[in-house]
């Protein structure tokens, strides 16, 4: 493509977030406010700069941002835009040096898009990666944890410009606290944190996400023929099953919704039943009772014709769908890695085979 | 004779066709006319009037009734004719500032309806705590600003679904500035949780309420013109009926109307409650689901003129399959529609004697259909069968769309096109085609019920939630009754409960919707 691939204009923040749906695996919920904010950020501004990790000084100081607490209260209580600028100064007023980026803790629905428009209302640029390469329901599970590097400081603010600054002895604590903060604020805010400089962030860091949701939404945009064809052979979707949904069951429990989805064959899978289990993200995908595919791999419903990702608030009888995976991040690929987002830590008695190692692509 | 239900007429003004019928008490069908429609309302409907008046024979002191079903609201929207210019109060601020009102209109039709906006402290929490206080003095500042511009007020506040107060407050505001004249829109009573959505359908409703004015003025003195004295009604995007003084509060929900009309029509012909409605016209067909005998919601935003909304529109599935819809390539390589002839079926298909292969040929050809000179489609029976072939396909994915789960349900046929459709779907249990399908919408409309619904995030605080879903029930109930349905039949058709995920205390969306036959006055 012939635009300057270092910065995000409108169209592809657009991109991002139909880049953003599918990389969510189900999750993440709709990307919509944060698309708004973005665009109307960027309208004022001008294009977002996009840097790699690697071209910032090692000492420079990096901060994960992202929306937290309820979607449902997000989008009645839309942010006030400034949250960025509040951010950054509370954290260059804690930690007395400058920030020198943003970037996004997942790659899927609100927060995915979100960190751009904090970027543009600051003139920071966003780094070019994330800290989970897709989306997951719970905040440790981030990249960082892994090599037990903290969340916190953490700072949480609302749409008055009220900041709360974390400073816990633990995760546990750090969810509890936050859980009343956001809950006092009215059921959503928005926070930074895992403050990082360059350096240690090259570990954690899943990097050319941001760049890739982008590249999934343009090349979902442009394909002139069979979209799925194109993510196939540009992206790496192994495309597991055609089909139509049979039955949904689906329930909200402890804040999370949990449930199936029967995915019946269709065209060229006729004949096939297959069993996606989610837990606000597709966990597992089930056939003849063996598992296709498990997390971290990425599992998403994917519209038979425009190619978004569907998320599981939205699945229902008759939606035509192509069940595609993508290979999940290789800090997720770990012995640790696995123990926190693997199929058993969400209580699947499965080993994790890796998409590659049961599936051909077709390209 | 006033305070009974005697002769009632319905009336559906779509985008080809008017439609009027005449029912008894006993719903019984005592004329219908199908006419094309014109461009002018008034002259349109006294002709319908005049024809159904006439066959039915007998005083018009016997009509109680009328009921009128029209697309105006959505074509003014689509050709941006005939709509006010707003002003937007958007009450929410230091929140929502991010995403300015109007932010996803396109262009053009933002020039035509913006009278200024503007984002003012206050709004609700999701406990209905106050978000921020309410400030008199910057929404008096904004009306004088707009003042001699604004034809229209539209008013959203930040959860006003939970707490609507600071919208009644704005109200009094505008009432003060603007005065007591001046058309305004509050959010509360049009959308539901999503406030770009409400605020969106708010402006739009707004904007709507000169043409409100139009469809009423027109009906009322086409009643006059005809020596009608009855009780006048509008039937809405649920299929049930507004009573013409809501229509001028409310107009966007006459929008989707149409739809409604006819899957309401074919619910009372074919006496089924739960079932698939095909609804084929000329170009396309409507496929949507009656569920409980009303028409099923869509729960995804849906798209006016390119705005995004969020009050209640009936699902429907549109397929380019309809009488006049065009059959072109070869038999191994078919291609049917989306270009329809539309209304001159009569002069363009083959078997009028015309030279355009459609459905309708098609029907003929495989023997669905006997009309027109069947001998007219010989040497093209193979293009034709896989045309047939196709139609069917395409039907019968959407039909699967629209179901809610496996198993065979029955399928309603009406609308004048309704004749192409096979015998057998799959996935269908039986095709009913009623008697009088082709005035399935102008029946909904005189068969519509009276509705009240309730939308609203209640904190649980204690109670539990049977209580706040039953406190929902009889609001509802009682909105249904005070629109004039009969108190003794009124039932609650629709329950939703929705828990709110990620918040600490319990709160819960209840959405119930309560209907019933029109009432005596």
């Amino acid at each position: 493509m012939t635009k300057d691939p270092q910065k995000l204009d409108e169209q592809d923040i657009r991109d991002l977030a139909v880049g953003c749906t599918v990389l969510a695996g189900g999750g993440g919920g709709d990307p919509r406010i944060g698309l708004l904010m973005a665009l109307n950020a960027v309208r004022r501004t001008g294009p977002v700069p996009l840097r790699v990790l690697d071209s910032l000084d090692p000492d420079s100081l990096v901060i994960a941002a992202s929306m937290i607490g309820a979607p449902t209260v997000m989008v009645e209580k839309i942010p006030n835009g400034n949250e960025g600028d509040v951010i950054r100064a509370a954290f260059e007023a804690r930690l007395d040096r400058p920030v020198a980026a943003l970037m996004p803790v997942e790659m899927g629905g609100i927060n995915g898009v979100l960190p751009v428009a904090w970027a543009a209302q600051t003139g920071l640029p966003l780094v070019d990666g994330d800290l989970m390469g897709r989306a997951f329901p719970e905040l440790q599970m981030c990249t960082p944890h892994l090599y037990d590097i903290p969340s916190w400081p953490c700072v949480i603010v609302d749409e008055r410009s009220q900041v709360l600054t974390f400073e816990p002895s633990d995760n546990v604590w750090m969810e509890r606290l936050a859980r009343n903060a956001v809950s006092t604020l009215g059921g959503c805010a928005c926070a930074g944190l895992y403050p990082m400089s360059a350096r240690t962030a090259a570990t954690p860091l899943i990097r050319g996400t941001v760049s890739r949701a982008v590249q999934i939404g343009r090349t979902i945009r442009t394909a002139t023929d069979d979209p799925f064809r194109a993510l196939d052979a540009q992206l790496d979707l192994y495309p597991l099953l055609t089909g139509k949904v049979v039955d949904v069951d689906r329930r909200t429990a402890g804040g999370f919704v949990r449930g199936s989805a029967v995915i019946e064959g269709i065209e060229h899978d006729a004949g096939r039943l297959v069993r996606i289990e989610f837990q606000n993200e597709n966990l597992v995908a089930m056939e003849d009772g063996e598992a296709l595919a498990t997390v971290p791999d990425i599992i998403t419903l994917l519209d038979r014709h425009s190619a978004h990702g569907i998320v599981t608030e939205h699945i229902r009888y008759g939606q035509r769908v192509v069940v595609g995976v993508f290979r999940a991040p290789d800090q997720w690929r770990t012995e640790r890695g696995l123990a926190t987002v693997g199929p058993r830590a969400f209580g699947y008695d499965l080993d994790y085979v890796p998409v590659e190692d049961r599936h051909a692509r077709v390209g | 004779m006033p305070g009974s239900v005697d002769l009632r007429i319905g009336i559906d003004v779509g985008g080809t066709n008017t439609d009027a019928v005449v029912l008894d008490s006993a719903n019984r069908l005592l004329a219908k006319h199908k006419t094309p429609t014109t461009p002018d309302l008034t002259s349109g409907i006294t002709a319908a009037l005049e024809v159904v008046l006439g066959q039915v024979d007998q005083p018009t002191e016997r009509i109680t009734h009328v009921m009128l079903g029209t697309t105006h609201a959505t074509n003014a929207i689509l050709e941006h004719r005939d709509l006010l210019k707003v002003a937007v109060l958007r009450i929410g601020a230091p929140a929502t500032l991010s995403i300015p009102p109007f932010s996803d209109w396109p262009d053009e039709l933002r020039q035509v309806v913006s009278a200024g906006e503007a984002v003012v402290p206050g709004g609700s929490e999701v406990t209905g705590r106050p978000l921020a206080a309410f400030q008199r003095d910057e929404v008096a500042r904004f009306l004088e600003k707009v003042a001699g511009r604004a034809e229209a007020v539209a008013i959203s506040g930040v959860f006003s679904p939970v707490s609507g107060e600071h919208e009644h407050l704005a109200e009094q505001v505008v009432r003060e500035v603007l005065g007591t004249e001046i058309p305004v829109s509050l959010s509360q009573g049009i959308g539901a949780l999503g406030l770009l959505e409400r605020e969106n359908a708010c402006i739009l409703n707004a904007a709507l309420v000169g043409v409100a004015h139009k469809v009423v003025h027109g009906l009322t003195t086409a009643l006059a013109r005809n020596g009608i004295d009855a009780v006048a009604f509008l039937t809405q995007n649920d299929g049930t009926l507004m009573g013409l003084d809501y229509v001028l509060r409310f107009p966007v929900l006459t929008i989707g109307s149409g739809p409604a009309n006819s899957m309401r029509g074919a619910c009372y012909l074919a006496d089924v409650a739960d079932a698939v409605v095909v609804d084929v016209g000329g170009t396309s067909s409507d496929v949507g689901m009656l569920i409980n005998g009303f028409p099923r919601e869509s729960s995804t935003p849906t798209d006016i003129g390119g705005v995004r909304t969020n009050f209640r529109m009936p699902d429907l599935v549109a397929i380019a399959v309809g009488g006049g819809t065009k059959v072109t390539g070869t038999p191994d390589d078919v291609v049917v529609g989306p270009e329809s002839v539309g209304y001159r079926l009569r002069d363009e298909a083959l078997v009028f004697g015309g030279s355009t292969p459609t459905l309708s040929d098609a029907a003929v050809a495989g023997g669905r259909a006997a009309f027109g000179d069947a001998g007219a489609v010989a040497g093209r029976e193979d293009l034709l069968r896989a045309a047939l072939a196709k139609a069917d396909e395409l039907l019968f994915v959407a039909t699967d769309q629209i179901k809610t789960a496996r198993g065979p349900v029955p399928l309603v046929a009406v609308g004048g096109g309704s004749v192409i459709l096979p015998d057998e779907i799959p996935g269908v249990a039986r095709i009913v085609r009623p008697e009088h399908y082709d005035v399935a919408n102008a029946i909904g409309a005189a068969t519509a019920s009276v509705s009240g619904q309730v939308d609203k995030v209640f904190e649980l605080a204690g109670r539990d939630r049977q209580e706040v879903i039953d406190l929902a029930c009889a609001a509802a109930r009682d909105e249904a009754i005070s629109a004039g349905a009969d108190p003794a039949a009124v039932e609650i058709v629709e329950v939703e409960e929705v828990p709110m995920a990620y918040l600490t205390t319990p709160v819960v969306r209840v959405r119930v919707k309560a209907a019933g036959p029109l009432g005596r006055m």
